[in-house]
C-alpha cells in the first residue's frame, strides 16, 4: 500500500554560469514512497510554479535509466545513495520520513554549470569525436557473420558499451578524471575485431582530448566504478592503460 | 488544390493552342489556292477538336489527382528499389560540398542520416534538443531489430519480412515502401556490426536471434535489453566522426520552432537556443526532419519527457500532410500506472513474451481477492490460471502482435479479471521459463529488464510474476511522405517515426529500429540526391530574406502571447488533463460518440490553455516551462487531429479499434472497400477544419486477408 513521507530538500540554485549559487531549502509533505526522485522534483516544481516562483532546472529525459541525461549529486553521491541506478530510477522509498536531502549538480571542472542543477557535458561529446568510433562509411561493409567473435569477448564489449555517458564517473572522481568513460569506449572497441585496427590511435587521441579539456588524471581510487549507474568495471581502465602504453611504446 | 488544377489545365490548353497556331501558319504558308483553303479550314477545325479533347482529358486527370500519389517506381515489387537507384539523379562530389542540408533530430533516423550525408560530402547542420546527440529517445528501445538474414535457417526471407510487416500493419501500409524496408534490413545489420555494435552472439561466435510478436521466425538481433542504445551509439559514433571532420555541424539544446518555405520549397528552419532563449535562423537547400513520434499527446506514455510532435505540426501548418494521425500503438507490456504523481510509463520489452506467459485468474473471486491484497498470484494453482493469449490465439500464443495483445488484456480487465489494486493489470510470469531453462539462463537473457522492474515496483520478478498493462508507445501515423521520403512540400523530407510510411495501422516489434536506420542510412541518402541534383545552381540564401524574417516574427509572436497569459494553471496540469481525455476516448477502444466528446473536450481545454496557463521566468533565458508550453500547444492540436481521423475511419484496423466494427469474437473488422486509403490531412488555416485527401492503397502483390493469429 502507498506510504508517504515528509522531507526537507536543500537544493543548489544558480541563475546562470557566471552567477553566484546558493542552497535553498524547501519542505515537501506527503511524498509517495513509490514515486521516483525526479517525480518528487516534479512535485517541488509544481509547488514552486503555484507560488509563482521559478522552478528548479534539472536535466532529465527518458526516465528509465538509459539516456544518461539526468545527473544530480544526492546526499554526496552521484545518482544518489542506491547502487546501480540513475537518478531517474532512484525511488523515494530509499529515504526516511523527516530526512533532509541535499541536491547538487555535478561538480567537475570540465562540466560547467548552466543553471541550477544543469551542467554542460559537451566535453564528453568532444572526447568521442576525437576517436570514439570505427572509421567505416555507410555501405560496402562485409556480411555481419563474416567475422565470428567469441561470445565472452562480445559480452565483455557489451558490458563496456553499456556506459550511458552521464558523467557520474568524472563527478565522483576526486581528480575530476573521465578515465572510466574513455576506458569504456576504448575497451569496447579494442575487444572487437572491427575496432582493433584503430585501437592504438584511438586510445591516444581520446586520452589527449580528455587532458586538453581539463579533466584530471586517474589515480586508481575507484570512486568512478563504485558510483557508475551501469556498473562499468574498473578493469576497463586497466585495458585502456594497456592499449595506451602499447601505443606509446610503438611511437 | 483547385488553383493548382486550374493552372495545370491552363498550361496544357495553351500548349495545345500554340500547336494549333503553328500548324495553321505552316499550312497557310504552303498552300495558296482556293480549294486548299478549305483543307486548311478543315485542318484548323480538327486541331481545335484536338485542343478541346485534350483539355477534357487533362481535367479528368487533374480531378483524379485529388488522390495523393506517392511516386512509386514501376516494375515488379522486388525490382522497384533497384530500378529507382539505377535511374535516379545523383550529385557529383564537387557540388555536394556546395549544398547544405539541415537534419533535425539525432535519433536512429536523424543521426544515421546526418552521418551518412556528411560522409557523402554534403554540408550538414544537425539539431537536437538534448545536451548531446547520444540521448535521443531511440536510446531507450530495448528488444531488438529485425532483419531478413535467415541466419537461423528457419525459412525467413526478404519476402517473408515484407509480408509479416504488411500483415502486421493490417494492410494499411504501402507495399513498395515495406518491401524496400525488408530489402535493406540486412545491410543495417552488416553496417552496425562494422561499427562495433556488440550484438548478442552464440558460443560459436555468430550472431544470435530471438523472436518477436507477429512472426514465426527468429529474425530479431539484439544487444541485451539495450538494443536501441547500442544502435544509437553506433550511429552517434559515425556522427561524431563526421563532426570531427567538419562535414556535420552539431547544434545541441536547440529546438526547431518552424520550417521556412521559399517559393514552395523548404529552405531552412527557425530554432530556439534552449540555453539562451535566442531565436536563430538557419538556411539549407533541403530540410530533413526526424523528430520522432507524438505519443506524449497522452501525457503518460513510454516516450521520453521531451519527446514531442511540434516539428510535425510546424511542417503540417506549412502545408505538409499529416497522415493517419489516429494510428497509435498501445504496447501491451508496460509497468502499470501507480499514482497521480506519475510522470511517465516504463516499457518492459516485448522480448519478455518469448519466455514469459501472460495470465489472469480464471475465477473472478481469485481476481477480487488479489485486488484486495488477500491473495498472492503465487497462491493461484496452474489450473486456475487463464493463459488467455494461448487460449485465444493458439498459433501465435503469447507472441501475437501488440495491438492484439493489448486489446486482449483490456478485454480481461474490463470483464473483471484484472489484478493489481486498480484491477488494471495482468501477469507476465517467468515461473515456467525458470523451471524450463533455469534461473541463470533467464537472468542472462532478461537480467537488466528484471532489475529495472524491481527498482520501479519493488517486487522480485524471479519470485512473483510481473504485472503489466498496455500503454501508449509509438505512433505509426505521422507526416505524409512519398516513396522518396519527401513530404508534400518540395525539399522537405521526413524520416523515422516522424513519418507515417512503413507500419500501416500497427507496427511489429523490433521494426522501429529497422525503419529508423533504413531511412537514415540507406534510403534518404539516395532519394534526397534526386531532389538536390536540380538544386546545384541555387546559391546559399541569406537568412535576411522576408520569408525568414516573417517566420521568426510569427514564432516570437507566439512566444510573447504565451508568456503574456500569466494565468493560474501549470503546463503539466493541463497536459495531464489532455492525457486523460486521450486515454478515455481516443485510446484502445474508440466509438463515434466518444470521439465527438473528445473533440469537444479538447476544444474546451485548448481555451483553458490559451487563457489560464502560467509560465514563470523570462523568454530570453533557459526556461523549461516555456519549452513545455510550446509543445503542449501542439499536442492539443495533434489530439484533435487524432480524434478527427479516428472518427473519419469507420473501421477497425491494427491499433485503431472502433467498437462499432468488430467480429463476433471481438477481433478488428476492416472495411477494405471504403477505407483502403491513407488519410492525408491538409491544414486549411487556424480555426478551420483540415481537408481530407486520400492516398489509395492498391495491393498489387499481396492478397488482403483478415489477420489470423489463431491457426
Amino acid at each position: 500500500m502507498e506510504k508517504t513521507i515528509n522531507i526537507t530538500l536543500k537544493v543548489w540554485r544558480q541563475a546562470g554560469p557566471k552567477a553566484k549559487g546558493r542552497f535553498e531549502t524547501y519542505k515537501l509533505n506527503n511524498i509517495s514512497t513509490d514515486s521516483s526522485f525526479l517525480e518528487m522534483l516534479d512535485v517541488l516544481n509544481e509547488q514552486l510554479v503555484r507560488e509563482r516562483k521559478e522552478p528548479v532546472a534539472f536535466d532529465h529525459d527518458c526516465r528509465e535509466g538509459i539516456c544518461g541525461m539526468c545527473s544530480l549529486y544526492i546526499n554526496g553521491h552521484p545518482h544518489g545513495p542506491d547502487g546501480g541506478v540513475t537518478t531517474c530510477q532512484l525511488h523515494m522509498r530509499k529515504f526516511k520520513d523527516g530526512e533532509t536531502i541535499t541536491v547538487e549538480p555535478w561538480r567537475s571542472h570540465a562540466f560547467p554549470i548552466i543553471k541550477d542543477l544543469m551542467v554542460d557535458r559537451g566535453a564528453y561529446d568532444k572526447i568521442m569525436q576525437a576517436g570514439g568510433y570505427v572509421s567505416v562509411n555507410t555501405g560496402g561493409v562485409p556480411d555481419a557473420n563474416a567475422i565470428p567473435i567469441p561470445k565472452a569477448k562480445a559480452d565483455e564489449a557489451m558490458d563496456a558499451a553499456s556506459c550511458i555517458g552521464c558523467g557520474a564517473c568524472a563527478a565522483a572522481c576526486k581528480n575530476g578524471s573521465a578515465m572510466l568513460f574513455v576506458a569504456a569506449k576504448v575497451s569496447q572497441l579494442a575487444l572487437l575485431p572491427q575496432g582493433k585496427v584503430e585501437a592504438a590511435a584511438r586510445a591516444k587521441a581520446m586520452l589527449a582530448k580528455m587532458d586538453e579539456l581539463g579533466f584530471g588524471n586517474c589515480t586508481n581510487t575507484g570512486a568512478c566504478a563504485a558510483e557508475c549507474p551501469k556498473n562499468v568495471s574498473l578493469s576497463h581502465i586497466a585495458r585502456l592503460n594497456r592499449e595506451f602504453i602499447c601505443a606509446k611504446l610503438k611511437d | 488544390m483547385a488553383k493548382k488544377k486550374e493552372s495545370a489545365v491552363e498550361t496544357a490548353v495553351s500548349a495545345v493552342e500554340t500547336v494549333v497556331k503553328t500548324v495553321r501558319k505552316r499550312v497557310e504558308k504552303v498552300v495558296q489556292d482556293e480549294t486548299t483553303k478549305e483543307a486548311v479550314e478543315a485542318a484548323k477545325n480538327a486541331a481545335e477538336k484536338v485542343a478541346r479533347a485534350t483539355k477534357k482529358a487533362v481535367e479528368t486527370v487533374v480531378a483524379d489527382d485529388e488522390y495523393v500519389t506517392a511516386k512509386i517506381p514501376e516494375g515488379p515489387l522486388a525490382e522497384k528499389w533497384t530500378n529507382y537507384k539505377a535511374h535516379q539523379k545523383l550529385v557529383n562530389p564537387a557540388n555536394k560540398r556546395r549544398l547544405d542540408i539541415i537534419v533535425v533530430g539525432t535519433g536512429l533516423a536523424g543521426a544515421s542520416a546526418a552521418a551518412t550525408l556528411g560522409e557523402l560530402g554534403f554540408n550538414v547542420l544537425n539539431f537536437c534538443i538534448q545536451d548531446s546527440p547520444r540521448r535521443a529517445h531511440s536510446i531507450a528501445a530495448q528488444g531488438g531489430i529485425n532483419a531478413a538474414k535467415n541466419y537461423q535457417n528457419d525459412g525467413d526471407s526478404v519476402y517473408r519480412l515484407f509480408y509479416d510487416t504488411i500483415k502486421g500493419g493490417d494492410y494499411r501500409a504501402r507495399e513498395a515502401n515495406v518491401y524496400r524496408l525488408a530489402e535493406v534490413s540486412n545491410n543495417i545489420i552488416d553496417q552496425c556490426v562494422a561499427q562495433g555494435v556488440p550484438f548478442a552472439r552464440e558460443y560459436g561466435g555468430l550472431l544470435d536471434n530471438r523472436s518477436f510478436g507477429g512472426a514465426q521466425v527468429s529474425r530479431t538481433f539484439y544487444a541485451k535489453g539495450q538494443t536501441g542504445q547500442q544502435l544509437l551509439l553506433g550511429a552517434y559514433s559515425a556522427l561524431s566522426r563526421q563532426i570531427k571532420k567538419g562535414t556535420v555541424k552539431m547544434y545541441t539544446r536547440h529546438e526547431m520552432l518552424d520550417v521556412v518555405v521559399i517559393d514552395g520549397r523548404a529552405r531552412g528552419i527557425i530554432a530556439r537556443n534552449l540555453v539562451t532563449g535566442k531565436i536563430e535562423r538557419f538556411f539549407a537547400h533541403a530540410v530533413v526532419v526526424g523528430s520522432g513520434g507524438y505519443g506524449n499527446t497522452f501525457f503518460l506514455s513510454t516516450n521520453a519527457m521531451a519527446s514531442n510532435g511540434s516539428a510535425a505540426m510546424q511542417m503540417y501548418r506549412k502545408g505538409a500532410y499529416f497522415a493517419n494521425p489516429c494510428f497509435a500503438q498501445i504496447h501491451p507490456t508496460c509497468i502499470p500506472v501507480h499514482g497521480e504523481f506519475q510522470s511517465k510509463l516504463t516499457l518492459m520489452s516485448e522480448s519478455l513474451r518469448n519466455d514469459g506467459r501472460i495470465w489472469v485468474p480464471k475465477k473472478k473471486e481469485d481476481a477480487e481477492a488479489i485486488r484486495a491484497g488477500k491473495k498472492k498470484p503465487t497462491d493461484i494453482p496452474d489450473e486456475d490460471r487463464d493463459f488467455y493469449l494461448e487460449r485465444r490465439y493458439p498459433a501465435f500464443g503469447n507472441l501475437v502482435p501488440r495491438d492484439v495483445a493489448s486489446r486482449a488484456a483490456k478485454e480481461r480487465c474490463d470483464a473483471g479479471f484484472g489484478v493489481n489494486a486498480t484491477g488494471l493489470a495482468v501477469y507476465l510470469d517467468f515461473k515456467y521459463a525458470i523451471e524450463r531453462l533455469g534461473k541463470d539462463v533467464v537472468e542472462q537473457k532478461y537480467g537488466n529488464l528484471f532489475q529495472m522492474y524491481e527498482k520501479i515496483v519493488d517486487d522480485n520478478p524471479y519470485e512473483t510474476p510481473m504485472m503489466i498493462f498496455p500503454a501508449i508507445h509509438y505512433t505509426m501515423g505521422g507526416i505524409w511522405v512519398d516513396y522518396e521520403l519527401q513530404t508534400s512540400i518540395k525539399g522537405l523530407f521526413c524520416i523515422g517515426e516522424a513519418n507515417f510510411s512503413d507500419h500501416g495501422a500497427n507496427r511489429l516489434g523490433a521494426s522501429a529500429l529497422m525503419q529508423g536506420l533504413a531511412d537514415g542510412y540507406f534510403v534518404l541518402p539516395y532519394t534526397i540526391q534526386n531532389y538536390l541534383a536540380d538544386q546545384i545552381q541555387v546559391p546559399r540564401m541569406s537568412t535576411e530574406l522576408p520569408e525568414f524574417v516573417e517566420a521568426e516574427k510569427a514564432v516570437n509572436a507566439k512566444i510573447d502571447k504565451l508568456m503574456a497569459i500569466q494565468g493560474e494553471r501549470s503546463v503539466d496540469s493541463i497536459h495531464r488533463e489532455l492525457g486523460l481525455i486521450m486515454w478515455d476516448f481516443v485510446g484502445m477502444a474508440r466509438t463515434a460518440d466518444g470521439l465527438k466528446t473528445a473533440l469537444e473536450k479538447i476544444k474546451a481545454l485548448k481555451k483553458v490553455f490559451w487563457t489560464e496557463v502560467y509560465i514563470p521566468g523570462s523568454r530570453n533565458d533557459l526556461n523549461v516551462e516555456l519549452e513545455k508550453a510550446l509543445r503542449l500547444a501542439d499536442f492539443l492540436e495533434i489530439g484533435e487531429l487524432m480524434a478527427r481521423d479516428a472518427l473519419n475511419r469507420e473501421e477497425s484496423c491494427g491499433g485503431h479499434f472502433r467498437e462499432e466494427y468488430q467480429t463476433p469474437e471481438g477481433e478488428a473488422l476492416r472495411q477494405d472497400d471504403k477505407f483502403s486509403y491513407v488519410s492525408c490531412w491538409k491544414y486549411m488555416g487556424e480555426g478551420q477544419e483540415p481537408k481530407l485527401l486520400k492516398e489509395k492503397l492498391d495491393y498489387e502483390f499481396t492478397e488482403r486477408k483478415t489477420r489470423n493469429y489463431k491457426n
